[in-house]
């Protein structure tokens, strides 16, 4: 269970990994904390010629507050975000769904941009960039761009994402004043992937819930605030939008089922936490 | 095991292993790996059949085991090839050059299936797939059942799983071609009676396998006997390749061909008194040991046969024993040993009855109970429980455990609204196997003309060296027991030494040190076994001693006293000497020791239980030696949104003789105790109806984590075993038996079911719980199941006439341009098309050769596709009806129904990927179709493409 | 910064237990391969290789990660902290070993290394850490011997003589 041979750049500078994105083009993988790749890359699943290590690169090493929300570049681990000050309150689900993600010793290496990339329909990070709405920024040596995260994820593993494109940095708006937020996960173990993970984000007029581990990538959907009495249609009606299987670890029956009393469940923390 | 030097020049080796369940290989081609530079040899079935024998196969059926496939695979993960290279990233670079062309057969997966006279035959030899079917009868249960008021059974279809230590196999193989001789360094853990299986499969007499074990395995429970079938593989790839080989197993290679416990699917029926007592059992079982019967299989059915009737006194009793073969991978040694499929059938079965009688379960167990004054005590089925007050065990765990509260806390939770149950089970644990007791497999002519086979042999010897320490050398395999602690301390007792001066030494040697075939650790046979005669060793050799001091003390040899490193008068402490100095006399002054004896300098002992006999005319047998007893109970919440089951107290009473180590024990129960709960709430070697293998990796195979497992209460009840040198008994495996049923009667108790499955999956409970599904709301198609085998229909509107619709899907011009990373496409024939093709989601992807035919063409409007793929990522199988219907002049309908299979690769070890691809591919194909016929500009996804990885393939 | 070619060994330099060290590894080497057969390091064990287990845990830069998902060639410049760090002194083990040791926190010890690592890690930065806190740092690692308990009772004594230690410094 040995990686395939592959050539490997570790990129200085930022232009020094997009020239070599663009011309090694869809036989190049970004490496970043690489708890993603790297098991792909010993069970040979994946392999690329060229890997582009781009955790040199200082300026992806940043998290900002810009414009009411946060910049995490690319280079930045899980787990030191988790220890961010003040994370609890600019971002509470993010801060919520942080634990969650595999273990203490692969958050220690892990990036919140790799998972974004990676985009596991189960993992949290993408589902909490869905739930508050946040944006991927991308880059390549034409240009930068900037998409919505719920346009970003197109299916398991799958995104809009460019061959020569690399995730520079995503953003997260910060909480509102006046929201309240929650995120729970039903998996087999702890660590494990989700089999259904719900983020609920409310304010005093409106409720938005997103859903990881049902679809084939997160969902958010803006629901009836849980005093309304149309939340039960339409949590059922978006338990069945999400299109479940079965699997080993779980039916798509159950998983509609954890989106309904999870789903519920979260929204009515997040609205008690509001308040 | 890695960790051990290896010969210079080593080379290392690497298994191509099937991706099929079932398959005739029609076709290898190993001659680009061989031109890999650094690859020194590549070897076939065919090549290593030449060099080796079958590995001998427990019963007398028409049927051969191998190592590794020649013209047939039978389970996904079996070893088809073999690379020598340099190192083994080089190795694996190899296995990806090896081209195999396979013809897959139907596989069959269950084993009630398996003996369907239309089953998928996997040996031709057999005619079917069973290879022993026996029949046992003891007292007379015909009797019992028709006088009995009631009759009450339960079905059980106990899963797969295994115990998947951490560290994985290991072999380092040399042969020494001018002696005939291989020399193998394994992490092998016995019983050395597969030693001479593996000599015989490798040619050579017994003297010329020189078989060597390192000091520490990393953990084996059962798992490392499973290791020798590679022995065989890798000594045969170091005698082509000329040089030493090492192959260290990896994580995939484990969990989908190491060794799993058998799945088995039992019947059971008690005839039953109106106050439970239990006068009669009928066992049925079917058991599944995979594709090879592979040594001792089926000795986890037969490991059990003396205490089928539990802990009770059952006099009536008729077995049924078949053993099937299925197209999964093949059975072995696994904590437990058949005791968990037994006792979850029985211990299910005792609830059942307390249930259906309207009786307390306590009272149930009460009263089936084998009394104390009965011991020690003869089951109907010949096996002699030594010692015990199963009773008196019971009443002390439930007072010391807290029993009342815990009724308690049901009734409040219950009083809550809450889901919250009690289970219970009594079992025996079973210890020191009769190497006999396989042989009940065979009709009593059969073992006449065998020859007779029991007992338990234990070998132990104690150096002294000429400075007077000593050494212990046990035939035993250490794999965390405390071998080196438990050991010194019991020789450093015997001869009034600090443990820390008595020295442990734990590697076995074959061509060295006394061992025999029940020699290894299993059979929980350390501390009754293995420390009882190395006692033995070192109570002779105190003799000796005693002897030589008492000459030169001048006492009599009763009187001299071991102690504090001296030996000394008794009563005289000052008339004394130095440990050292009479230890050493036998190497410096030999003429000093007493006339008659020889020496004093080394003493190996042997000891085999005479309780060990062989199966009589009626089949009885005793096929352990001890008998620990396992009282559990336990209370259990379900959590009613997620069914998710949360211990919330844990009890086990054991009597496990004379406890040795307390520190050691605990650490036994608790680990034995970790596993069960595995197998009981997470743990299943899971395989689809192709016999597709869907738990390939630790993601999906789930070991229960710090956060899954709670500490049980243990609390003991000490009963030694009077047939034990130290009156020790077994301890390591009795919770691997008694806690999956105790955590399932504790569920079932809470949720009021009648049946329960492990392992006990969140969503099955929760199903239980909250009862079926409403319909989707304003109907529409409910999607389909997923896992390795999809289905599905669904339809699209094209903005384009049918016509063309049509032609766009027959055209092959259209095809080649429009396929996504097609290498190459050929039509073969107006129906038939080959491609290769290059296709990846993620970062995953892989190159596929793909076959695509034709059928039952209604043109315009309608056309069979049925296809396949095959790559080293995988290979499917599908087919699938297109229909296009005309919807106004510009617009057509086409309709889709297809079925298709997945296996191989990425179905083992990433099977959310495949889900999640095939919905990707689905959703692809429309967003395809309108841009094409709509658009009219080139197409960004092939339609054809499209249709081709939804019939044939999915990555 | 050029492009190491696959297939051919490049030299690197890094700390390793505090001692600066080089060794050779083609791009595709597994750190974990690296340590233990480039540098001799065999302290650190290898279970999964694909980062479920646990046993193959060495401490980069301070912080617990898996071996097996860590390239070689990252680790140009790094500080990796293994098992054979932990003790003070040839002869004397670290108060987590002892604590070890003393509760029978371990019985192959295959998996141990790892979590001596991850604990070590956690220790360091939580001087009084409850029971579940600890269990969530043990769930990173998967023991099939001890049934996790004998391990969380060494892990909570040697927490209670680190802070000891703490407090009488």
């Amino acid at each position: 269970m040995k990686p395939a041979p592959f050539d490997y750049l570790r990129a200085e500078t930022l232009e020094e990994a997009l020239e070599a994105l663009h011309q090694a083009g869809t036989e190049a993988r970004v490496l970043a904390g690489g708890q993603s790749l790297l098991p792909m890359l010993n069970m040979r699943l994946a392999r690329p010629a060229l890997l582009v290590d781009i955790m040199p690169i200082a300026a992806l090493r940043e998290v900002a507050d810009a414009a009411g929300a946060l910049r995490i570049g690319a280079g930045i681990r899980q787990a030191a975000l988790q220890a961010r000050p003040g994370l609890a309150r600019q971002q509470p689900l993010l801060a919520a769904a942080l634990p969650w993600v595999g273990h203490a010793q692969t958050r220690s290496r892990g990036t919140l941009c790799g998972s974004v990339a990676h985009a596991d329909p189960s993992a949290e990070i993408p589902l909490v960039l869905v739930a508050m709405g946040g944006h991927v920024h991308l880059r390549s040596r034409r240009g930068a761009r900037r998409v919505a995260a719920e346009e970003f994820f197109t299916g398991m593993m799958a995104t809009t994402r460019a061959e020569e494109e690399m995730i520079e940095a995503i953003t997260l708006p910060h909480a509102a004043p006046d929201s309240g937020h929650a995120f729970r996960e039903v998996g087999r173990r702890h660590g494990d992937f989700a089999i259904t993970a719900c983020a609920a984000v409310v304010d005093a007029r409106s409720a938005r819930l997103a859903v990881g581990g049902v679809a084939d990538r997160p969902v958010a959907r803006a629901l009836p605030l849980p005093s309304d009495p149309a939340l039960e249609d339409a949590l059922e009606q978006f338990a069945w939008s999400l299109e479940a299987r079965d699997d080993l670890h779980a039916t798509a029956a159950y998983r509609r089922h954890l989106v309904r009393r999870l789903g519920r469940a979260v929204l009515e923390e997040a609205a008690a936490c509001r308040a | 095991m890695d960790d051990c030097g290896t010969p210079p020049g080593t080379l290392h080796a690497a298994i191509l292993r099937s991706p099929h369940a079932h398959a005739l290989i029609e076709r290898v081609e190993v001659e680009r790996a061989r031109a890999l530079p650094g690859v020194a040899a590549v070897l076939t079935g065919a090549d290593i059949q030449a060099l080796t024998s079958s590995l001998v196969v427990g019963v007398k059926a028409p049927m051969e085991c191998w190592p590794i496939a020649a013209d047939r695979v039978r389970y996904v993960g079996e070893p088809v090839a073999v690379v020598v290279a340099r190192d083994r990233y080089l190795a694996e670079d190899a296995l990806d050059l090896i081209e195999i062309r396979y013809a897959p057969l139907p596989a069959v997966v269950a084993p009630r299936a398996a003996l369907e006279p239309d089953a998928p035959v996997l040996h031709a030899g057999l005619q079917g797939n069973l290879a022993s079917d026996r029949s046992f009868r003891y007292g007379d249960p015909e009797a019992a059942f028709a006088a009995a008021p009631h009759r009450i059974a339960v079905e059980i279809d106990y899963p797969r799983n295994a115990c998947t230590p951490i560290e994985t196999y290991g072999v380092v193989a040399e042969y020494e071609p001018g002696a005939d001789a291989y020399d193998v360094l394994a992490n092998f853990q016995g019983p050395f009676s597969i030693h001479a299986v593996i000599a015989r499969a490798l040619r050579v007499p017994g003297n010329r396998l020189r078989l060597r074990t390192p000091p520490d395995s990393g953990g084996s429970f059962g798992v490392k006997q499973g290791v020798f079938p590679y022995i065989v593989l890798i000594a045969a790839a170091a005698r082509v390749a000329g040089r030493p080989v090492k192959w260290i197993e990896d994580r995939l290679e484990h969990l989908a061909a190491s060794s799993v416990a058998t799945n088995r699917a039992t019947r059971l029926a008690a005839a039953v008194e109106a106050d439970g007592r239990i006068t009669a059992l009928d066992w049925d079982q079917i058991e599944d040991c995979g594709a090879h019967l592979r040594a001792p299989e089926p000795a986890t059915l037969y490991r059990m046969h003396g205490n089928m009737t539990g802990a009770y006194t059952v006099r009536h009793v008729a077995i049924r024993n078949r053993v099937v073969l299925t197209n999964k991978a093949p059975t072995g040694l696994n904590r437990g040993f058949g005791g968990p499929q037994v006792y979850f059938a029985l211990e299910r079965l005792v609830q059942r009855i307390a249930l259906e009688l309207r009786l307390d379960p306590l009272e149930v167990l009460r009263r089936n109970l084998v009394p104390a004054s009965a011991m020690p005590y003869r089951t109907a089925s010949g096996a002699l429980l030594d010692s015990g007050d199963y009773r008196a065990a019971l009443e002390a765990a439930l007072a010391g455990g807290g029993h009342a509260e815990l009724l308690a806390r049901r009734d409040a939770a219950r009083a809550e609204g809450r889901l919250y149950g009690i289970g219970y089970t009594a079992v025996v644990e079973p210890s020191v196997s009769n190497m006999g007791y396989i042989s009940a497999v065979l009709t009593p002519a059969e073992r006449q003309r065998a020859g007779p086979k029991n007992g338990a042999q234990a070998t132990a010897t104690i150096n002294l060296d000429p400075v007077g320490s000593a050494t212990v050398h046990v035939a035993s395999t250490p794999q965390g027991q405390g071998h080196r602690t438990v050991l010194a301390q019991v020789v450093a007792d015997e001869l009034g030494l600090h443990p820390q001066d008595v020295r442990v030494v734990t590697e076995m040697d074959t061509a060295k040190d006394a061992w025999s075939i029940a020699s290894g650790n299993y059979a929980s046979r350390f501390a009754p076994a293995v420390a009882g005669v190395t006692k033995l060793a070192a109570e002779r050799l105190r003799g000796r001693l005693a002897r030589i001091a008492a000459s030169q003390l001048n006492v009599a040899t009763e009187d001299v006293v071991f102690a504090g490193g001296r030996i000394f008068a008794r009563g005289n402490p000052d008339n004394a000497l130095p440990f050292a100095r009479v230890a050493s006399a036998s190497h410096w002054a030999p003429g000093t020791l007493p006339a008659d004896m020889d020496q004093a300098v080394r003493e190996t002992a042997y000891w085999t239980p005479p309780e060990l006999t062989a199966p009589d005319e009626a089949d009885a047998v005793n096929s352990s030696l001890c008998h620990g007893f396992i009282f559990d109970f336990c209370g259990v919440e379900v959590d009613r949104t997620t069914g998710q089951v949360r211990i919330d107290r844990y009890v086990t009473m054991h009597d496990c003789g004379r406890v040795l180590h307390p520190g050691m024990v605990a650490g036994q129960v608790t680990g034995g105790f970790a596993h069960a709960l595995g197998a009981a709430l997470f743990e299943e070697h899971s395989y689809g109806a192709d016999g597709s293998f869907a738990t390939g990796t630790f993601a999906d195979y789930l070991v229960p984590t710090a956060m899954e497992v709670p500490e049980p209460v243990t609390l003991h009840h000490e009963t030694p075993s009077p047939f034990t040198p130290l009156g020790a008994k077994g301890v390591g495996e009795g919770n691997c038996m008694s806690t999956p049923v105790c955590i399932a009667n504790a569920v079932a108790d809470a949720l009021g079911l009648k049946d329960v499955t492990l392992p006990l999956l969140p969503a099955r409970l929760a199903a239980h719980i909250h009862g079926p599904e409403a319909a989707r709301p304003g109907g529409g198609a409910v999607p389909v199941a997923g896992g390795r085998q999809l289905f599905g229909e669904g339809s699209a509107m094209v903005a384009a006439p049918r016509e063309r619709v049509w032609a766009m899907l027959l055209d092959p011009t259209t095809l080649a341009a429009v396929v996504p990373g097609a290498h190459d496409v050929q039509r073969v024939s107006e129906t038939e098309f080959r491609a290769e093709v290059t296709l990846g989601v993620g970062p995953v992807k892989g190159r596929y050769r793909v076959a695509l035919t034709l059928s039952d063409l209604d043109a315009p409007q309608a056309v069979t596709l049925s296809g396949g793929a095959e790559g080293a990522l995988g290979f499917g199988r599908g087919t699938g009806r297109v229909t296009l219907a005309e919807d106004g002049p510009e617009r057509t309908r086409i309709g889709y129904r297809y079925e298709a299979e997945i296996g191989g690769k990425v179905a083992s070890i990433a099977g959310r990927l495949l889900d999640g691809a095939a919905r990707l591919v689905i959703r692809q194909f429309f967003a395809a179709l309108a841009a094409h016929a709509g658009g009219g500009s080139a197409p960004r996804e092939g339609i054809f493409a499209r249709l081709l990885r939804l019939l044939g393939w999915r990555r | 910064m050029p492009r190491l070619k696959a297939g051919q060994r490049h030299w690197l330099h890094l700390t390793l237990n505090g001692k600066a060290v080089e060794g050779e590894a083609e791009p595709r080497l597994l750190l974990s391969d690296f340590l233990r057969y480039e540098l001799g390091a065999t302290g650190t064990h290898v279970g999964c290789e694909h980062g479920v287990c646990g046993a193959c845990t060495v401490q980069i830069d301070g912080a617990p990660a898996r071996a097996c998902l860590t390239l070689a060639v990252q680790m140009e410049g790094a500080a990796i902290r293994t098992v054979e760090g932990l003790a003070p002194a040839p002869d004397r083990l670290s108060i987590l070993q002892e604590a070890f040791r003393e509760h029978h926190g371990l019985q192959c010890g295959f998996c141990t290394p790892g979590i001596l690592m991850s604990l070590d890690a956690f220790l360091r930065e939580h001087r009084r850490p409850n029971e579940a806190a600890l269990r969530e740092v043990l769930s990173g690692h998967l023991c099939r011997c001890t049934g996790y308990a004998p391990i969380l009772r060494a892990a909570l004594a040697a927490a209670e003589r680190l802070a000891k230690e703490a407090g009488d410094a």
